[in-house]
């Protein structure tokens, strides 16, 4: 176990831009629990469990803006040369985070469906395709935890994000298609369409305000936290060795 | 000259196969034992008979994964991927060759399985289905070469490749695990998908197809190079 003491290392990941990100993050989190549990009524149709909505819908929302910040960082890192690893950086910190958001989305969506549908599950081309997406991107983060260097890694992983591009159109295609082609569940015909009122409205924006703070806060410390990793990793020896050497000297 | 280099490719593949005989002696016994298992599984004829097409197909992907494994682990085995590259193979070439290799030997496989499905689960295939049913070999087959190759070589050389390429690999399958089960089924007299529709499925196979064999000859170079 190895110190690292230089002063390229030894900062925290905050500064005060995302001290006050986290704080407003935190201020609309309790404005969303407040709203969402006590101050909005009760649907017509969902009864309490359209309070699941105010969660699951912001956390959908920033899934995919993670998962397109991931496609477009990995472009910008393949087809750049100059600060490419900082591109490279930003799209798996962004992945991070969109998989836990998709899990929270999958996670509420199932316990919302259990009381409105009366199931966990539908095969419904949305609810398919979401999965799949899940997958994809647990499959890009293992990617990413293999062995090598910061630079083969992010070339391997970025080629792996743009191909998550080509694949989950076609996924989507092929689950729609074959979704179309089957006969419905009569159980499932429940019409979740819901008319909101202004508080519930507003209360799923501000959800989606408050989860896009967090998500950016998230992605600016983890991507932080893999350029110190990085560093450690290709500079981490000859730091050591520094150290050692220094020591040598005092002593 | 990526055509004559691919086709090199091709040759070298499919000979250390004919030598090595690991399809025949290891990949198809554990193919039809997964054909036998899931029958054990479900337990009854009648559901086998209505799943035989979906079980075909998906025991074709569990046998793609050991066949792809192996297929990079010769690659890597005395180094003969950097010998590869130190002899200026092109990133496209080796790709396409290695892809056709995997092409036939899934091809060869899909047919076994095929005749495996009549014989165990009593599949009928009548003769004008046949065209159907070749044609969603061939290309199911492709589907799943160009993709195990381009993920294949992903994660070649990795210490985690083993564990890794079910991960990656099942995934981007899906659309041709979807579309090749519909149109074998049709294909094996099932009621339930008519002609029309089976070749609509052909036919995203077809897409699918092409969208990653361009993107496995764009990328495949990049993605080996282990320098910079």
């Amino acid at each position: 176990m190895t110190t690292i003491t230089t002063s390229a290392t030894a900062r925290s990941t905050s500064t005060k831009a995302t001290r006050v990100l986290g704080a407003v993050a935190l201020v609309l989190m309790a404005w969303l629990v407040v709203s969402g549990l006590f101050l909005t009524p009760a649907d017509v149709v969902q009864l309490e469990s359209v309070r699941i909505m105010y969660v699951h819908v912001p956390s959908a929302w920033i899934a995919y803006l993670a998962f397109v910040t991931t496609a477009i960082a990995s472009a910008i890192s393949l087809f750049r040369r100059h600060r490419s690893l900082g591109f490279d950086r930003v799209a798996g910190a962004s992945a991070e985070v969109g998989v836990l958001f998709m899990a929270i989305t999958l996670v509420t969506g199932s316990l919302w469906g259990r009381l409105t549908w009366g199931t966990f599950w539908q095969w419904d081309p949305r609810l398919t395709t979401t999965a799949f997406l899940f997958v994809t991107y647990i499959g890009y983060l293992a990617i990413r935890r293999l062995d090598g260097t910061p630079r083969q890694r992010a070339r391997r992983s970025a080629i792996l994000a743009l191909l998550a591009v080509l694949e989950i159109p076609l996924v989507h295609f092929s689950v729609v298609l074959w979704r179309s082609l089957h006969q419905e569940a009569s159980v499932l015909n429940t019409d979740g369409d819901v008319r909101l009122d202004g508080l519930m409205l507003f209360t799923l924006f501000s959800g989606v305000v408050a989860f896009s703070a967090a998500f950016a806060w998230f992605v600016v410390h983890r991507q932080r936290v893999a350029a110190m990793d990085d560093l450690r990793l290709t500079s981490g020896l000859d730091v050591a060795l520094a150290e050692r050497r220094a020591e040598a000297v005092t002593t | 000259m990526i055509r004559r280099t691919a086709f090199a490719v091709l040759r070298k593949d499919l000979l250390i196969e004919w030598r090595s005989r690991a399809l025949l002696t290891r990949v198809v016994p554990f193919a039809v034992l997964v054909l036998v298992l899931f029958a054990i599984a479900l337990d009854s004829e009648p559901l086998v008979l209505r799943a035989g097409a979906g079980l075909v197909w998906m025991t074709t992907l569990f046998s793609a994964l050991v066949i792809v494994q192996r297929s990079f682990e010769l690659e890597r085995r005395d180094g003969a991927l950097d010998v590869l590259k130190t002899l200026g193979v092109d990133g496209t070439a080796l790709f396409l060759g290695k892809a056709a290799a995997l092409i036939v030997q899934l091809l060869a496989l899909v047919v076994i399985l095929v005749a495996g499905a009549v014989v165990l689960y009593g599949v009928n295939v009548e003769a004008p289905a046949l065209v159907l049913l070749v044609t969603t070999a061939v290309l199911g087959s492709c589907g799943i070469g160009l993709v195990g190759t381009l993920y294949g070589g992903l994660v070649s050389g990795t210490s985690g490749r083993d564990t890794l390429l079910p991960l990656l690999l099942m995934p981007v399958t899906a659309p041709v695990l979807i579309g090749a089960s519909r149109a074998t089924e049709s294909a094996f007299g099932g009621d339930a998908i008519d002609a029309t529709t089976a070749w609509a499925w052909v036919g995203l196979l077809a897409v699918f197809g092409v969208a990653f064999a361009v993107a496995g000859a764009v990328s495949f170079g990049p993605l080996l190079d282990s320098d910079s």
